[in-house]
């Protein structure tokens, strides 16, 4: 026990710059991700180019690598510079980005196609039928892969501990290191982890019935 | 003048030629039929009317505006063609009310509660006024179809367009879609009905339309063109739905 108290200080910090990190590289995933959708599906060849180049590259490449490009790759150019938390949170922004913007297409093209030909009949623009007719319905069918590609978004945050990120994996090691309590403190890393991917679960259920079509 | 004028229409879709070679004038008021064998090119026709199909060839003018000239605005246009579909195709998120207002405050920007009381007085009409906070998965096909109606109108449209607006209805609901459709071109609506319900074309319309094969094959008022057919198709085709 006097192990997890010595230790909590040093995860707790490590939980906020986690929390930190997903939060803003979740926010840049869906912008991407919403944008990259809207590029896939535009009737204009070159921005479906860029929106697949996008997509394949980053499913097609281990995260890992993708950090490492970011990191120490980008930053070996002399016009770039960035810190390791911006590199983390682009990485996981970027890769999350991918996946997003596939469920994001696939959502906005299981809507039905009389939706968007009762709206424009009314005389709305096709920027006003995504935004009040196709994105809300289609925001409600993705929810539930949202909340999966969000659960493996936060279990990445973990890898930026091998750039040196202060998030909660690398407070372990350094709780590990100061109590020498390895099954005690990875056991209590777990722990929070699990509770924090629990509640987003209970936060996408909330979301699911607040938003149930009727 | 016609309130539209349709010359040499041609539509394709790839190679498919679906409508060859359409040509009419719609005038204010009129009540339009449109009937015709399955895959004659009736919805196709009726699309082209407010451009949910691309125009492949020929002009399509609605209200003095030439739709298929690619400076006209077609969403402007559009607020003045209404369109029921037969598949309802209301917005599910929405209640009723958020669905008949949603063109009216987004497209025209009228004020939330204008709009609100323009709706509740088109709900009225089409005996729906109760249900304004039901959302669509709560009605029966008839109830859909008449917000439909309603959702249309709201946008004061000059022109309506109904494509079978009946034809995925269960048979004891069609009666209360008709009846609102009759007293519509009773107050001087601009109609153009494609549809499979003769007696409403008999009743209701001023004149009736038989396409087949991508062509209008014969025009002419309801009682001449169901009473004295003038070409071989058109009869076999009334032979066999009357
Ligand atoms: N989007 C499309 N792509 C390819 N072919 C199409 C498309 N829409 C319609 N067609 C074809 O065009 C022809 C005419 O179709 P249309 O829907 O206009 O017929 P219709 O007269 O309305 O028939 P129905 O009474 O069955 O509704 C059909 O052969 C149909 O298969
Ligand atoms: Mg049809």
């Amino acid at each position: 026990m006097e192990a997890i108290v010595t230790a909590l200080p040093y995860l707790l910090d490590g939980l906020q710059v986690t929390l930190y990190i997903f939060v803003t590289a979740l926010i840049l995933g869906l912008i991407i991700g919403l944008i990259m959708a809207l590029f896939r599906l535009a009737p204009l060849k070159i921005l479906n180019w860029i929106a697949k180049i996008y997509i394949d590259a980053i499913r097609g490449t281990p995260i890992l690598v993708q950090l490492f490009f970011i990191y120490f790759g980008l930053n070996t150019l002399d016009w770039i510079s960035l810190d390791k938390t911006t590199a983390g949170i682009i990485t996981v922004g970027l890769n999350a980005g991918a996946y997003f913007a596939e469920i994001i297409r696939a959502g906005i093209q299981s809507i039905d196609k009389g939706q968007t030909e009762a709206a424009r009949s009314l005389g709305l623009t096709s920027s006003q039928n995504m935004r009040y007719v196709v994105l809300p319905q289609a925001f409600r069918r993705m929810l539930p892969t949202f909340t999966n590609q969000s659960i493996i978004s936060l279990k990445d945050t973990s890898l930026l501990s091998i750039i040196g990120i202060a998030d909660l994996t690398q407070q372990g090691e350094v709780a590990t290191a100061t109590t020498f309590e390895a099954f005690k403190i990875w056991f209590a890393v777990g722990v929070i982890y699990f509770i924090l991917i629990y509640l987003l679960s209970l936060l996408a259920n909330f979301l699911e019935r607040r938003f149930e079509l009727r | 003048m016609s309130i539209i004028q349709v010359t040499n229409l041609k539509k394709s879709f790839g190679t498919l030629e679906v409508l060859k070679d359409i040509n009419s004038e719609i005038k204010e008021k009129e009540v339009v039929c449109v009937i015709g064998p399955s895959g004659s090119g009736k919805s196709t026709f009726l699309r082209c009317l407010n451009k949910l199909e691309d125009i492949t060839s020929g002009h399509v003018i609605i209200d003095g505006h030439d739709i298929t000239d690619p400076k006209v605005n077609i969403n402007k246009v559009r607020q003045d063609v209404g369109m029921v579909f037969q598949g309802f195709n209301l917005f599910p998120h929405m209640t009723v009310l958020e669905n008949v207002t949603l063109a009216p405050t987004k497209v025209r920007s009228d004020k939330k509660e204008s709009a609100k009381s323009k709706a509740l007085d088109l709900l009225e009409k089409v005996g729906l006024k109760e249900k304004a906070n039901s959302y669509p998965g709560e009605l029966s096909g008839g109830q859909k179809q008449r917000v439909a109606i309603a959702r249309a109108l709201a946008m004061s449209p000059k022109i309506m367009l109904f494509d079978e607006p009946t034809s995925a209805l269960d048979p004891e609901m069609v009666g209360e879609v008709l009846e609102v459709m009759k007293q519509l071109a009773n107050d001087g609506m601009t109609m153009i009905v494609v549809t499979h319900e003769m007696g409403f074309a008999r009743e209701v319309g001023d004149r009736v339309i038989f396409m087949d094969g991508g062509y209008i094959v014969e025009e002419n008022i309801p009682n001449e063109l169901f009473g004295n057919p003038q070409h071989e198709r058109t009869k076999l085709f009334l032979s066999k739905v009357l």
